[in-house]
């Protein structure tokens, strides 16, 4: 086990332990049921999760995420009203516009060498506010290819059900490690994420792959937004407020380290999972009300920025012996 | 006089956009500059202006020294929503008034102190630092208030939303006051050259004999002190504690008055009066997009407009083209420290 894995595997435990924890209180947590709506219930967030750990390894920041969710919702609503064309041909255009915003803002980024969390915030306004100008009300979208895509889902043994956005979630993972692990676009976003001046000394095309970055970030942000149109079947220009927050809450916390250069896509999965599990533990319990699961992920937040600041010290550490050793 | 000579280039820009904006509200809504007094106090749209950009404003002074140490206080919000649930628990509880402030006020430096030993001691980035209480802050300021809309009666913590001292509004003469009193504090002693040195190069700073973790974690009290004014403004103003609602999102806003006000995102030279200055353009902007009949709608848009354009005349790569465009003189030891300051940015 090395310093680099130690972070997920801490992460897992933990969820592990957590849900043994809740399991033995409420024995019905275990139940397929539980588990399928703890996947279809965080779809959303997971799939915007995996565009901001790209984000995060790369050593920027994206806060632009839950506005570009809000506007691509209030987008199809308002194109699914307004006009006779498929949902699927306004899904295509509203994911080319989520990732032509987040390339624009990763151009920004490199090209004026400015802080990525400036960018962003303005990427966080002008999303929010072009949501706000296509529509301020929530808008019901009726379409009935909406109730097909809702209709598909493949039921689990035990009576649970794996939603299309909840399997979509896990799809979308799938290839985020994929990604991450075995392509060059992959390793140059590690390469960056451990010192942008390294990596241009090394030969990564520091430009594209910025601009790739966020690019991915805005196409992966326009499919959560479909996502939680299809979850919610609607748009809602205010709707997704702060879920940024909590797609880097559950970066980090999967073990992911916040300066870049270290850290898993799968680790993320675990993070959104724990938060879903405390607010599903919520639930179950009745009595404790739902900000306790704010505190909580604070706390959690909080530990696993000080585990991995001890793990580096203490790499650091062991990477001084170990050069003394050869 | 070199210095107010000095001082007065430095806020040139902020205070032609301020009047520009202004003239350009005027244009469109005739009444803007008129101010009457009324009952021995001042009203008009202007003063709404300075009372409504109050929370901002107060929150920008704080914002700026530790921006200027290069670091960044995303909690304030949620700062602002604990301090003001525990003044207004307080309130409800009978306490009196002293006891209320001292607990609201003593809270917020507490705050800050947090985040300040995250930075100073522990070597967090500010970022992920300040997000720990930022998630966490709502939740703490909701178990103060029980999840409910604290209301109060007091008439003296009424008084600091919407009592009047010389005719002016109280949260206009509360950041009036602090501003300058910070300003005057860090500029006419050495503070202030040495906030700005543990910004440009910590390392340095500290070699040099400056005890930059102490500084790192006065700015952040300081900006948890703000954080509690402005929650006691906003708690007071509406009367109640609303622990989802006070101050959401105002981080973004004090961020966004720093860097109006000419401050750059990457530490060191710093001005307390340009961000204020840059707190009332945000808020001009606001007030004017609702008096112009403009669909309120656009205010974000706009923002993100102020946003883009002031990356684009700060960006380092922008200087470098100007330097180019304008013959040798006064433009070259500018552009050296925007150099500076990228190498630096790429180094650790």
């Amino acid at each position: 086990m090395n310093a680099k894995t130690l972070p997920l595997y801490a992460t897992l435990v933990i969820f592990v332990v957590a849900f043994a924890l809740c399991a033995f209180q409420y024995p019905s947590m275990l139940s397929t049921r539980v588990i399928g709506n703890l996947l279809t219930d965080n779809a959303f967030l997971g799939i915007a999760a995996v565009g901001m750990t790209f984000v995060i390894l790369s050593g920027g920041i994206d806060l632009s995420i839950g506005s570009v969710i809000a506007f691509t919702g209030v987008f199809l609503a308002v194109v699914l009203e307004r006009t006779s064309i498929h949902p699927l041909f306004a899904f295509v255009l509203a994911l080319a516009i989520a990732t032509a915003f987040g390339a624009v803002m990763g151009a920004i980024i490199h090209f004026l060498e400015m802080p990525p969390f400036i960018v962003t915030l303005a990427g966080m306004f002008l999303a929010r506010g072009m949501a706000f100008v296509l529509s301020i009300d929530s808008i019901p979208i009726r379409h009935p290819f909406y109730a097909t895509l809702k209709s598909l889902y493949w039921v689990m043994p035990g009576g649970g059900r794996l939603t299309l956005i909840g399997g979509a979630m896990l799809v979308v993972f799938a290839l985020g490690i994929l990604i991450a692990q075995r392509t060059r676009f992959g390793t140059n976003v590690y390469a960056l994420g451990g010192g942008a001046h390294t990596a241009a000394l090394m030969g990564v095309p520091v430009g594209r792959t910025t601009i790739g970055i966020y690019a991915l970030s805005g196409f992966v942000a326009g499919l959560s937004g479909i996502a939680y149109s299809l979850y919610t079947s609607a748009g809602y220009s205010l709707a997704t407020v702060g879920v940024e927050l909590d797609a880097i809450a559950a970066v980090v916390i999967g073990g992911t380290l916040l300066t870049g250069g270290a850290g898993f896509v799968g680790g993320t999965l675990i993070g959104v999972l724990i938060q879903g599990l405390i607010q599903t533990y919520i639930t179950f319990d009745g009595t404790l009300s739902s900000w306790w699961t704010k505190i909580l992920i604070g706390g959690l937040l909080f530990a696993f920025i000080l585990l991995q600041k001890g793990i580096l010290s203490l790499s650091r550490g062991g990477r001084a012996l170990s050069v003394k050793g050869a | 006089m070199s210095g107010a000579k000095a001082l007065g280039w430095r806020l040139l820009p902020q205070i032609v956009a301020l009047v520009a904006i202004l003239l350009l509200i005027w244009l469109s809504f005739p009444g803007f500059f008129t101010v009457e007094m009324q009952n021995g106090r001042l009203y008009g749209s202007l003063i709404d202006v300075m009372n409504r950009g109050a929370p901002v404003a107060l929150l920008a002074v704080g914002m700026t020294l530790v921006i200027a140490t290069r670091g960044i206080d995303l909690s304030v919000g949620a700062v602002m929503a604990i301090c003001g649930a525990v003044a207004a628990s307080s309130s409800v509880r009978g306490d009196p008034l002293v006891v209320t402030l001292a607990m609201s006020l003593g809270i917020g430096l507490l705050c800050g102190l947090w985040n300040g030993v995250l930075v100073a001691f522990l070597n967090i980035q500010p970022i992920v630092a300040t997000l720990v209480l930022m998630v966490a802050g709502r939740g703490i300021a909701q178990l103060i208030t029980e999840g409910a809309i604290l209301t109060f009666n007091d008439p003296g913590l009424i008084f600091i939303g919407s009592g009047s001292v010389f005719g002016l509004p109280m949260p206009v003469v509360l950041w009036l006051v602090f501003g300058i009193a910070v300003a005057l504090i860090v500029r006419r002693t050495a503070l202030g050259l040495m906030i700005e040195a543990t910004g440009v190069n910590r390392r340095a700073a500290m070699l040099s004999g400056i005890q930059a973790p102490a500084f790192l974690m006065s700015a952040y009290m300081l900006s948890g002190l703000c954080a509690a004014l402005a929650g006691l403004v906003v708690t007071a103003d509406i009367r109640g504690a609303d622990a989802n609602n006070a101050g959401l999102w105002l981080e973004l806003d004090a961020i966004l008055a720093v860097v109006v006000g000419g401050n750059s995102l990457l530490g060191g030279r710093f001005s307390i009066i340009a961000s204020l200055i840059g707190a009332m353009i945000i808020q001009s902007v606001n007030t004017g997009i609702l008096l112009s009949g403009f669909p309120p709608e656009f205010n974000l848009i706009i923002k993100a407009a102020i946003i883009v354009l002031i990356l684009l005349i700060q960006s380092p790569r922008m200087s470098h083209l100007a330097a180019f465009a304008k013959p040798a003189g006064p433009a070259a030891p500018a552009v050296g420290m925007q150099k500076d300051k990228t190498i630096e940015r790429t180094a650790p």
